[in-house]
């Protein structure tokens, strides 16, 4: 008897089930435009996904956050390598990171809106940013965390400055360059969702904002359950291609990195 | 240059110094690490600097290195003065966990200097597989350095640096964190090896009895600051040696008194 209760399959299922009855206890309680039980959250669904509008938004916040976040990494990876590297430069860099890190994406939406136009640039610029300063910072973190043993032991086998940033570096940093894409994955959705919010005719951060001039809370519910889905997929998918790709450099974690 | 001309593996050293400007500034004299350091090291010859912690012992081998600089004197490896890290003095660290690829195999750690010259794979491959089986690790070529025993990693160690045909190699304590057993079997197997290629090795030790189953000569370094090396004893033992005959009891012995008059000369 108590074993069924240690079974991923048994527990699992049961607790959506158990989620689901007191989700729609809630909504029989406070009623559907407080909130929208799972039956009518389905219904807003079918509607949305009817006239092709719910998978345009989740197809248009995908986009927006995948290109600002690759885009971000790839500027960042190089960036805190060179200020993990070169103590010059990381006595310059290290009090404007530990400045600009602690003011959050969202609060730039109004300024990037006047810097970049109310077009996708803005956009993928927010996610850029709040993507940059968490890997630059896991980069930098991952080359001062290297032993000095193996940047001697390459460099008395021979290896010049550069053949020691290709072949010990970068390597030895794979691992923390990978957490900081991931931890970025998170914050880019945060930070996608507040501009769609702002400033945006579509996405599902648009639809969230969108749905309270109708009173459409059931829409509500659909744009957060499909955040919540979106997270999901990537942040397993970005893990899977890590342990697959990434296994020989210490890429192990199984479980999903929370903030 | 008054000094004559000496093969590349000869290791001559003269007064040589090593300070810290930060303990200087502070306390207005200064602190020598190792201070006045006079040595002669032959080449082909294994060579133990014995001493406790804290001595300065490994302080000298990294400057031979060349991973710390000199504050003053002369230390030349052949007729070059040495001022960085190179491909002719290989080292061999006490911690392989730090000192190893872990994102490599075996081969691909052995290969690397290989590599970092460029040597085509053919080549590359002969040599890691003639250093691979010299170590015993024949069969544990594609297996990453966290998948191998303490004593596996250091014969991985060992193969990498001697793949790349040094003329010295420099080893800092490189057994004193494998169990009693298997840091036995690597001592037999180092003297072997080292009877074997001829090189010259400085062995950094505090273990009197490893220092005189491996050393030609054991230079025993007073203790630190401004350390410098004490006593020279010569080890006039045949290889393989007997940690059970009584003349190495008897040096044995001697050394050990050698620590007991020395303050703080604790050691096993």
């Amino acid at each position: 008897m108590s074993r069924i209760w240690q079974k991923k399959w048994f527990t699992l299922p049961l607790l959506w089930v158990l989620a689901l009855v007191v989700w729609q206890l809630a909504a029989l309680w406070y009623g559907p435009e407080i909130i929208p039980g799972p039956v009518d959250t389905w219904r807003g669904a079918r509607e949305l996904l009817a006239d092709g509008s719910l998978i345009r938004y989740i197809g248009i916040s995908f986009y927006r956050v995948l290109v600002g976040w690759a885009l971000g990494s790839l500027v960042a990876i190089p960036i805190g390598l060179v200020i993990g590297k070169v103590g010059a430069v990381r006595m310059f860099a290290e009090p404007f990171l530990n400045f600009i890190r602690f003011i959050p994406p969202i609060a730039f939406i109004t300024l990037f809106l006047v810097w970049f136009g109310i077009g996708e640039e803005s956009k993928i610029a927010l996610i850029l940013y709040a993507t940059l300063f968490i890997v630059v910072m896991n980069t930098l973190t991952g080359v001062l965390s290297i032993e000095d043993d193996k940047i001697r032991s390459a460099r008395s086998m021979g290896a010049s400055e550069w053949q020691i940033l290709v072949h010990v570096v970068i390597p030895a940093t794979t691992p923390y360059i990978f957490t900081g894409i991931r931890l970025a994955m998170g914050t880019s959705y945060m930070a996608i969702i507040g501009a769609e919010m702002i400033a945006a005719n579509e996405g599902v951060g648009f639809l969230i904002w969108n749905s309270r001039l109708f009173f459409r809370t059931d829409w509500i519910f659909v744009g957060l359950i499909s955040l919540g889905l979106m997270g999901f997929v990537t942040d397993r998918l970005v893990g899977w291609i890590g342990r697959k790709a990434l296994f020989r450099y210490g890429v192990v974690s199984t479980a999903p990195v929370r903030r | 240059m008054a000094l004559a001309t000496f093969p590349a593996n000869t290791i001559t050293i003269e007064r040589l110094n090593k300070s810290y400007a930060e303990t200087a500034k502070k306390s207005g004299n200064v602190h020598y690490i190792i201070q006045d350091v006079d040595l002669v090291v032959k080449g082909g010859e294994f060579f133990v600097l014995l001493g406790p912690s804290g001595c300065g012992k490994s302080t000298l081998l990294n400057m031979i290195a060349g991973f710390v600089s000199k504050t003053g004197g002369r230390l030349q490896v052949g007729d070059v003065e040495v001022d960085k890290p190179g491909r002719d003095r290989a080292v061999v660290f006490q911690q392989a966990d730090s000192s190893l690829f872990p994102w490599l195999t075996v081969r691909q750690n052995v290969e690397f200097g290989l590599k970092m010259k460029k040597m085509p794979k053919p080549q590359r491959r002969e040599i890691s597989d003639r250093f691979i089986g010299m170590v015993g690790l024949a069969g544990h070529e594609g297996k990453f350095p966290r998948e191998l025993s303490g004593g596996m990693k250091q014969r991985v160690q060992l193969a990498r640096v001697l793949a790349n045909d040094p003329a010295i190699l420099l080893m800092d304590e490189p057994f004193g964190a494998l169990d009693a057993m298997t840091r036995r079997t690597m001592q037999k197997e180092l003297s072997g090896i080292w009877q074997a290629t001829n090189k010259t090795v400085i062995f950094v030790t505090h273990d009197i009895q490893e220092a005189i189953l491996l050393g030609g000569r054991i230079a025993i370094m007073s203790p630190g600051p401004s350390s410098r090396i004490a006593h020279i004893y010569e080890v006039p033992l045949a290889y393989p040696r007997d940690a059970a005959a009584p003349e190495f009891y008897s040096l044995y012995q001697t050394i050990q008194a050698h620590f007991d008059e020395t303050e703080g000369g604790g050691t096993a």
